[in-house]
């Protein structure tokens, strides 16, 4: 209900009558932000939901018809991961591994050696959360060219609750040596990540989720591995989030407009290798930071974008995220409510933030 | 073309002579496992010499068997047997476990790759081991895949869980050998975590089970030859004794530690003592 009620509230809100005026990008940023020109509509019509586990799901179709090395894996989840179609056209592709999750990667693993790209599909609690070290070992030690596409991931996995929600997935996969990590902000770029991790060579993680979310990005917007993506320009201060939590803050940023605070706003959808120059150019031009992410506040787009500021060019960061604490039951917008992560929130975040930046608060 | 040993005498002294360059290592190590790479000297001397298809000069060819060592703390043995059978010089041995060297403690396929997977954390060479059976299937490739696993190794539900998979993707073209020495780290098995009926059990798993004396060498070539080839997954439980050919070491507490020099000195001259004597069979 909640929810509704506000999609329709910013479906009018939302109507930007001029497009956004192209920013003269100072020299640091215009080397490093691949940006022609603004991404997205900012939510401007409604459009049907989709989840961006569906994007894999027509993406890895895509794959099975371009790339007959492409195999698919799966821990008894062939709906939910939107591989049944893909189990369908290239049955002798598909391999059902029941729910028996560390087998299923280690296999993975070993066709990788011998030659085959697999996508091992399960929900982030299982993948990557249960077989860290099958993971560690079997995929990244040996440099097997893996692909996860874990779906179900964050708060916003909803009604199912704590045990189904991964929160951590993010901070593991980063630490793993070799492993590459894209966090899609939409069914549109998660199509665009599932294409590119068969490009990539070594293991790539992509995190995926449940629920039809709102467009971020559009089908030809540019998705560019290892490069920041800017949805918005904006000069006082940056908000930087991974996954469909974007629409929040986009929502966010909308209300903070009204308050004439102009906010830059930037998709990191590849978590690593991280855009370091991009984030120290933004970081440069907006002197301060905002991060949200639909993950514990330990280890994941927080972490990933303190640790490159923090010894190149430190400004005042704000981190949002769960904090050490589990979900639970609800709709998303609930959970999302409940821990500071929906528009309200991430506005009220921003507003201290710039008075951080402004020298007003510690 | 690896040439391969047909004579039961010639793979006894080869085996023997594996144990030899396995206690040099060791001791010169001055760390690691030495009762299961003690143990295990026959297997991979008979894989290596009579049974796996492969090349020595040419490791990564693509038709030959691969050998996954599951259970990686036992690599030394392989160590010695691969340096035996030409894929690097025998001086390399006391290289083991020493900074820079190829011999990692534990298999790293990266720095030498005729090692085919890089194991050590247990339960997960026997999954790779599936994969890469299942991708001979489905590349119509006809090589095998042999894997060994340890019997600890069986505490591990990764291990089970791979079991499960030889069948259901009927995977004929893999060899399990499964290193029944009775130990582990911390005591023996019946006593730390128990596996039997462990035949019962793999049976029950619908996997054709054989046992085998680990150091019978004709008995080893007629099993692992004859796993080649068959309808079902092949589960060949080797009786191993762990430390087998030196006396002082086959107890668990040889598990996870390494001769002295003087102790490797006694086991040297056991070794030597056991070679002339099977010098002297006919």
């Amino acid at each position: 209900m909640v929810k509704k009620k506000i999609t329709k509230k910013v479906v009018k809100k939302a109507v930007v009558k001029k497009p956004i005026k192209k920013e003269t990008v100072r020299k640091p940023a215009a080397k490093t932000i691949s940006i022609k020109k603004p991404a997205v509509k900012l939510l401007t019509k409604h459009q049907t939901l989709k989840s961006t586990r569906e994007g894999f799901g027509e993406a890895i179709l895509e794959l099975g018809k371009t790339n007959k090395n492409v195999v698919v894996l799966c821990a008894d989840l062939t709906e939910s991961v939107r591989a049944n179609e893909f189990a369908k056209l290239y049955s002798e592709r598909f391999f059902q591994c029941g729910v028996a999750e560390a087998n299923m990667v280690g296999m993975a693993a070993g066709m990788a050696l011998e030659g085959k790209i697999p996508f091992v599909t399960s929900f982030g609690s299982f993948v990557p959360n249960r077989c860290l070290d099958h993971i560690r070992q079997s995929v990244c030690y040996n440099q097997a060219n893996v692909k996860f596409a874990s779906t179900h991931c964050g708060l916003i996995t909803g009604e199912d609750g704590a045990t189904h929600q991964p929160l951590e997935d993010i901070a593991i996969m980063r630490a793993l040596p070799g492993m590459t990590v894209l966090v899609p902000a939409d069914f549109n770029e998660a199509k665009k990540a599932t294409l590119a991790a068969a490009r990539v060579h070594g293991p790539v993680y992509i995190r995926l989720t449940r629920p039809g979310t709102e467009m971020i990005t559009s089908e030809r917007s540019e998705f560019k591995l290892g490069k920041l993506s800017v949805l918005k320009e904006g000069k006082d201060l940056a908000i930087i989030g991974c996954g469909p939590i974007l629409e929040q803050v986009l929502l966010a940023v909308k209300e903070l407009g009204k308050k004439k605070i102009n906010v830059k706003v930037v998709n990191c959808h590849t978590l690593k290798p991280i855009d370091a120059e991009g984030l120290v150019a933004i970081a440069r031009e907006t002197g301060a930071i905002l991060t949200v992410e639909d993950h514990q506040v330990y280890g994941g787009l927080g972490g990933a974008v303190a640790e490159v500021l923090g010894q190149r060019f430190s400004v005042p960061l704000e981190i949002l995220g769960v904090k050490n604490s589990f979900g639970e039951s609800g709709k998303p917008l609930e959970l999302l409510k409940k821990h500071g992560l929906d528009s309200i929130s991430i506005a009220a975040a921003a507003e201290k933030l710039l008075k951080r930046k402004q020298g007003l608060l510690p | 073309m690896f040439k391969k040993l047909e004579e039961v005498k010639e793979l006894k002294l080869k085996a023997n002579e594996v144990r030899q360059e396995l206690i040099k290592m060791l001791a010169e190590a001055g760390s690691g496992h030495t009762a299961g790479p003690l143990g295990i000297a026959d297997i991979l001397t008979v894989l290596y010499f009579n049974v796996l298809e492969h090349d020595s000069k040419n490791p990564l060819w693509e038709g030959r068997d691969r050998f996954i060592l599951s259970n990686g703390h036992c690599v030394p043995a392989r160590y010695a047997v691969m340096a035996l059978a030409g894929y690097f010089p025998t001086t390399e041995l006391k290289t083991l476990r020493k900074f820079g060297s190829r011999l990692q403690g534990h298999p790293d396929r990266i720095v030498l790759p005729a090692l085919e997977a890089s194991t050590g954390s247990l339960g997960q060479g026997i999954c790779m081991a599936a994969g890469m059976a299942l991708a001979a299937k489905l590349n119509g490739q006809m090589h095998k895949i042999y894997c060994m696993i340890s019997d600890g190794e069986l505490d591990e539900g990764s291990t089970w869980e791979a079991l499960n998979a030889c069948h259901r993707f009927k995977l004929n073209n893999l060899i399990i050998l499964v290193d029944r020495n009775n130990i582990q780290i911390s005591g023996r098995t019946e006593e730390v975590w128990p596996l039997e009926p462990m035949k019962e059990k793999l049976e029950a798993f619908n996997l054709q089970v054989y046992e085998v004396d680990g150091h019978s060498i004709p008995g080893l070539i007629h099993l692992l030859n004859r796993a080649r080839n068959r309808e079902k997954t092949q589960v060949i439980i080797c009786k191993n004794t762990p430390g087998k050919g030196v006396s002082f070491c086959q107890n668990y507490t040889w598990h996870g530690k390494t001769p002295t020099k003087e102790e490797a000195k006694l086991a040297l001259h056991e070794l030597e003592e056991e070679r002339k004597k099977i010098l002297k069979e006919n």
